[in-house]
């Protein structure tokens, strides 16, 4: 007979490495599929937003330096972690998203499988995506991928888990750095995910989690000058939508519209050429 | 006697301008249905060159339409081996015809005839010519096996690279199964009106290309139009964010290369001759009217002072003048109303205490004029080395060490192009990966190729022109509908 | 400014200084020489061209067949070029090997410079004995221009020193006739090596830094002769002193040769567009240049049989 007290969790948000709470001090309820209470989550905030975008801001240098063996091996390492922890993920998921066992434990499966895929782009991706180009004249000419810098991403409010590695694992392993904002019903699994982030090598500031409303923080990630490109995937109000668009092209960023694309599937490199700029160098040939 | 150069002006025999100009709707000219139109002038002279239509919305639907026609019924479902033999026409026709091309971009755009003769419409020839090779080998653009056209593609350039532009967006356009509107700058639509007789020359299938003139407001409906599926653009930063704006909320596609503020990098280990050079190239040419332009010269400080000279000693020699005499080098500003913000920005460089110094030429009497002009202590926070002045200036800035090369060539929300010069290999490449901009020219600049593709970070825009990249522009993977995105990367 | 701030004379001192000077961008000036070569020259400018040109002919024969014969011919041709038109100007010199240099100081007489190869020419291999003494030859057959080559092979084996001591010595040999150096870019192959030569040779004492012998495969390029003038141009900069230029070789249409004029009046300036400060080193030039000359005075195109053969 199990008679012990649980000790439970605050579920805070996951900024520079570090798990703060909201600088607002507000939380806001979250339930599992059959609207049983789960846990408060902070309720993130402009200045957390503020903050995050610092923190990406300053993991950038580092992360798109490093070299993409390093970023692979990352990425792996946080499928590995991610791997320890398959059960309780399975459980988060199946709260959250009110699944049965055997698609919990798939959707689990297929997000710690795509971790894995998009870790082993990390070293490939510049050679597809990259070229040496014949141009008329004594020039060398080469075209390489390289990343957008800060990137913004609305987490899909579904698929909190598998969606979420799905949005970010392709704009980090090719070096950008993210302020992702989970799904606001559905957060725990997210959250979880930051424990796994903070555990797995993952430089401070590469990925950022903040939890709450998108309506409330991301008009301020979209305008934000310090914010490269803004993934919309997961919003799912079309003004929202439309508003964060609009936003975003006070300082053209890169915007990718909302999706709801099925997470299961294998997807092709789409994402992960999104949220990269293609630089081209010449250099003239001579003795 | 000195050996000064008698006047060797091209003859503008070979181009013959009508008086006014219709819209190429639907592979014929047709008179606009408002009855407005608008004089397009050579900058040089001030002469009145044609009267251009200006589209109204009811032109804009008729040239949609056709575009969109002219997609379904023909260009989508006709194989990539036919449309490539389309675009080869238009090369060759561009190539046959070209000085005639070149004449006619000198006398109403103002650029020295050295340069539309040997740059921008060989280049362009160049750009149907690549493009055309890809119209059958798309499976190969690294999207997937059957990538897709996206249907209807309006396209709106500057008037910089009248010519040049117009290729840039129609050979990819056309090369991928889409069909287009374009509307070149109100002023500057002669070359691509010539252009919509070519494509009749190449018997190009009506409706794959419609060529419709106007100003800003013509550009809008095309912005604004429902029927369209992908707007390129390439223009000021302002429009180009006030054309992402109208586009929100929509499914169109959208792909911009806007401004710069280049920086142009000098090592004191530099080529310094050839630097020089590049330095007259990254400004001057085209007087100046680049987007790529390299407007902020840094150099590191141990050489400032002798490149500084050198550079003024350099600028005695170029010529300034009559855009058609083959050795111009600075022809005619392009617009009163460009010559006025030009002035403008020199002006607040003067208020600011910066060092200006202008080199020594006659400035015609007639037409619009900018004498090259540099301008020393020029700290960060000038509007000059901030703002995009698309005319013959240069600010000069210095620096002591790399990294506060690329902290000052990177502190500007652009990022299209920067230049290098040294001869130390191994900086040259930390350098090109510091430096946040689409284009790195090292121990060069102003080098373009249509396999090379171009572009800008940042504020500079998103998508690229030209190369394999340039491709996802007007192409999308099979599977692209259901995970709908805007832009190319 | 780069300065000169101890005596350069050592293979140390030289090596310091010469690869300190800025490289040179092949690609670079190749494309500036065919920006230059696109300028167009017409009407009146291009008749003084023409005959600054012909001014600036250093008429030419260099051949082992070369008899009195042929280089009185040569002598007579340099100094009334076109005899059919008197306002022709005279060539700036003839230049023959020295043991011509009698035969050709008794046709010009004091009307045109007489130049000398010497020094072993071609190829520059041989004792510095040997090569003072064809000087000395030279100088006292009459010849009042010196053209000598340098050690292309010490200076690829970067015996800088013994090259200058060489050119020094051999200045010194000349007197008071004027000293051209030729580098034989042909030989250096790159332009960085073109560069740091046209320096040495100047540091030396050189009166003219020319480009060729005309007797190995690559001769005078536009790009060659950009760098030589950018480093005259420098070198007047940094010393105040005038030295001149000749690109010698390949050179052998009107129309290649009013580009050099281009390339000097937009490189060093119009202080250079002077027989003593340019010179082409040519044989067949000249004829062309004559034809242009007829052409722009008749208003149709001539032919070679209009032109005299020597």
């Amino acid at each position: 007979m199990n008679d012990r007290v649980a000790v439970r969790k605050t579920y805070k948000l996951f900024i520079g490495g570090a798990f703060p709470r909201s600088e607002s001090g507000r939380t806001y309820g979250v339930h599992d599929a059959k609207e049983k209470f789960l846990a408060n989550a902070a309720k993130g905030s402009r200045k957390d937003a503020r903050d995050a975008a610092l923190a990406a801001r300053a993991g950038f240098a580092g992360w798109s330096a490093a070299t993409a063996y390093n970023r692979g091996q990352v990425l792996y390492r946080v499928a590995e972690v991610m791997e320890g922890r398959r059960e309780q993920f399975i459980a988060d998921v199946q709260a959250a998203e009110g699944l049965g066992d055997k698609k919990s434990a798939r959707v689990v499966d297929t997000s710690i499988d795509r971790l894995v895929w998009y870790a082993g782009w990390a070293d490939k991706y510049a050679q597809v995506l990259g070229n040496t180009n014949p141009v008329a004249g004594p020039y060398f000419n080469f075209a390489i991928p390289e990343p957008t810098g800060v990137v913004a991403a609305i987490a899909p409010q579904d698929s909190s888990l598998l969606g979420l590695v799905s949005v970010i694992a392709p704009i980090v392993v090719t070096g950008n750095t993210v302020v992702v904002v989970a799904s606001t019903r559905r957060p725990i699994p997210a959250i979880t995910l930051t424990e796994v982030l903070a555990t797995a090598d993952l430089p401070p500031g590469v990925v950022n989690v903040l939890t709450g409303d998108p309506a409330e923080i991301a008009p301020w990630l979209a305008s934000h000058g310090d914010v490269n490109a803004i993934d919309l995937t997961g919003v799912t109000n079309q003004d929202l939508a439309k508003q964060l668009e609009i936003e975003a092209a006070g300082t053209v960023k890169r915007v990718r519209r909302p999706a709801q694309p099925n997470w299961l599937a294998t997807p092709d490199l789409g994402r992960l050429t999104f949220f990269i700029e293609t630089k081209t160098v010449w250099h003239p040939i001579g003795a | 006697m000195t050996f000064e150069y008698a006047p060797a002006p091209e003859s503008r025999a070979i181009v013959s301008i009508a008086s006014s100009y219709g819209l190429f709707i639907n592979g014929e000219f047709v008179d606009p249905t408002g009855g407005t139109t608008f004089k397009t002038v050579n900058p040089a002279t001030e002469e009145v060159l044609a009267e251009i239509s200006e589209a109204n919305q009811s032109d804009v639907n008729a040239a949609v339409n056709s575009a969109r026609q002219a997609y379904d019924r023909i260009w989508s479902v006709m194989s990539g081996r036919d449309r490539a033999k389309y675009l080869f026409r238009i090369a060759r026709l561009l190539q046959e015809r070209a000085r005639e091309f070149a004449v006619l971009e000198t006398l109403d755009n103002g650029k020295p005839i050295r340069e539309s003769r040997d740059i921008d419409v060989p280049l362009a020839a160049a750009h149907f010519f690549y493009h055309a090779g890809w119209a059958d080998k798309l499976e190969y653009a690294g999207l997937g096996a059957n990538p897709q056209p996206l249907g209807v593609a309006g396209q709106i350039i500057p008037w910089n690279f009248p010519l040049l532009m117009l290729a840039w967006k129609i050979a990819p356009a056309l090369a991928c199964g889409n069909t287009v509107v374009l509307k070149p700058a109100e002023s500057t639509s002669l070359t691509a009106l010539l252009f919509a007789e070519i494509c009749q020359q190449a018997d190009l299938p009506p409706g794959v290309v419609n060529i419709i003139t106007g100003a800003g407001e013509t550009g809008r409906m095309i912005v604004e139009h429902e029927g369209i599926d992908k707007i390129a653009f390439t223009g000021s930063t302002e429009v180009g964010k006030s054309i992402a704006r109208a586009l929100a909320g929509t499914n169109r596609k959208l792909t911009l290369e806007l401004g710069g503020k280049a920086a142009n990098i000098v090592f004191d280990d530099a080529p310094i001759d050839q630097a020089v050079e590049g330095i007259v190239d990254g400004i001057f040419f085209n007087q100046g009217h680049v987007c790529c332009a390299g407007s902020r010269l840094l150099l590191q400080e141990s050489i400032a002072e002798e490149t500084i000279d050198a550079l003024k000693r350099r600028l005695q020699t170029l010529r300034l003048g009559d855009p058609l005499d083959k050795n111009t080098d600075i022809g005619a500003i392009n617009s009163r109303e460009q010559l006025n913000k030009i002035d403008e920005l020199i002006k607040s460089g003067d208020d600011a205490g910066a060092q200006r110094w202008t080199a020594p030429c006659e400035l015609p009497d007639k037409g619009w004029w900018c004498a090259p002009t540099i301008f020393t202590n020029v700290t960060q926070a000038h509007r000059i080395a901030r703002e995009e002045i698309f005319g013959p200036v240069l600010s000069v800035l210095t620096f002591r060490t790399p990294d506060e090369a690329i902290e000052k060539a990177n502190n500007t929300p652009f990022g299209l192009s920067a230049g290098i010069w040294t001869e130390k290999g191994s900086r040259i490449l930390w350098m090109a990966n510091q430096l946040r901009a689409g284009v790195i020219w090292a121990n060069t600049f102003n080098r373009f190729d249509p396999t090379s593709p171009f572009g800008g970070f940042k504020e500079s825009g998103f998508g690229r022109e030209g190369g394999i990249q340039g491709l996802s522009a007007y192409l999308q993977s099979a599977n692209d509908g259901a995970d709908r995105a805007r832009g190319a990367s | 400014m780069r300065t000169i701030a101890e005596p350069l004379t050592t293979t140390s001192a030289l090596r310091e200084f010469l690869h300190g000077l800025p490289g040179v961008d092949e690609v670079g000036i190749k494309a500036r020489a065919t920006a230059l070569g696109t300028r167009s020259i017409k009407n009146d400018s291009k008749s003084w061209a023409i005959d600054m040109a012909i001014r600036m002919v250093d008429l030419t024969t260099l051949e082992g067949m070369d008899t009195p014969g042929k280089v009185r011919a040569m002598c007579a041709k340099a100094l009334r070029p076109d005899p059919t038109d008197p306002t022709a100007p005279s060539v700036a010199a003839v230049c023959v090997y020295g043991d011509m240099a009698p035969v050709a100081r008794a046709v010009v007489g004091d009307n045109l410079h007489v130049a000398a190869v010497a020094t072993a020419f071609p190829s520059g291999r041989a004792s510095i004995e040997v090569k003072l003494r064809d000087v000395r030859d030279a100088v006292a057959g009459g010849a009042d221009e010196i053209d000598m080559v340098i050690d292309r092979g010490a200076f690829l084996a970067g015996n800088y020193g013994l090259v200058h001591e060489q050119i020094v010595a051999v200045k010194a040999a000349c007197g008071l006739a004027h000293l051209k150096v030729i580098l034989e870019t042909g030989e250096l192959r790159t332009l960085d090596n073109v560069r740091r030569a046209s320096w040495l040779a100047m540091l030396a004492g050189a009166d003219f830094i020319k480009t060729s012998t005309g007797k190995v495969p690559v001769a005078a390029t536009p790009a060659v002769t950009i760098v030589m003038l950018q480093a005259v141009r420098d070198y007047c900069a940094l010393t105040g002193s005038q030295i001149g230029v000749k690109p010698a070789g390949g050179i052998r249409t009107s129309k290649d040769a009013i580009k050099y004029l281009v390339l000097v009046k937009e490189t060093a300036g119009e202080a250079w567009l002077t027989p003593d400060l340019f010179r082409f080193g040519a044989s067949t030039l000249l004829n062309d240049l004559l034809m242009q000359r007829q052409r722009m005075a008749v208003g149709h195109y001539s032919g070679p049989d209009y032109v005299t053969i020597d």
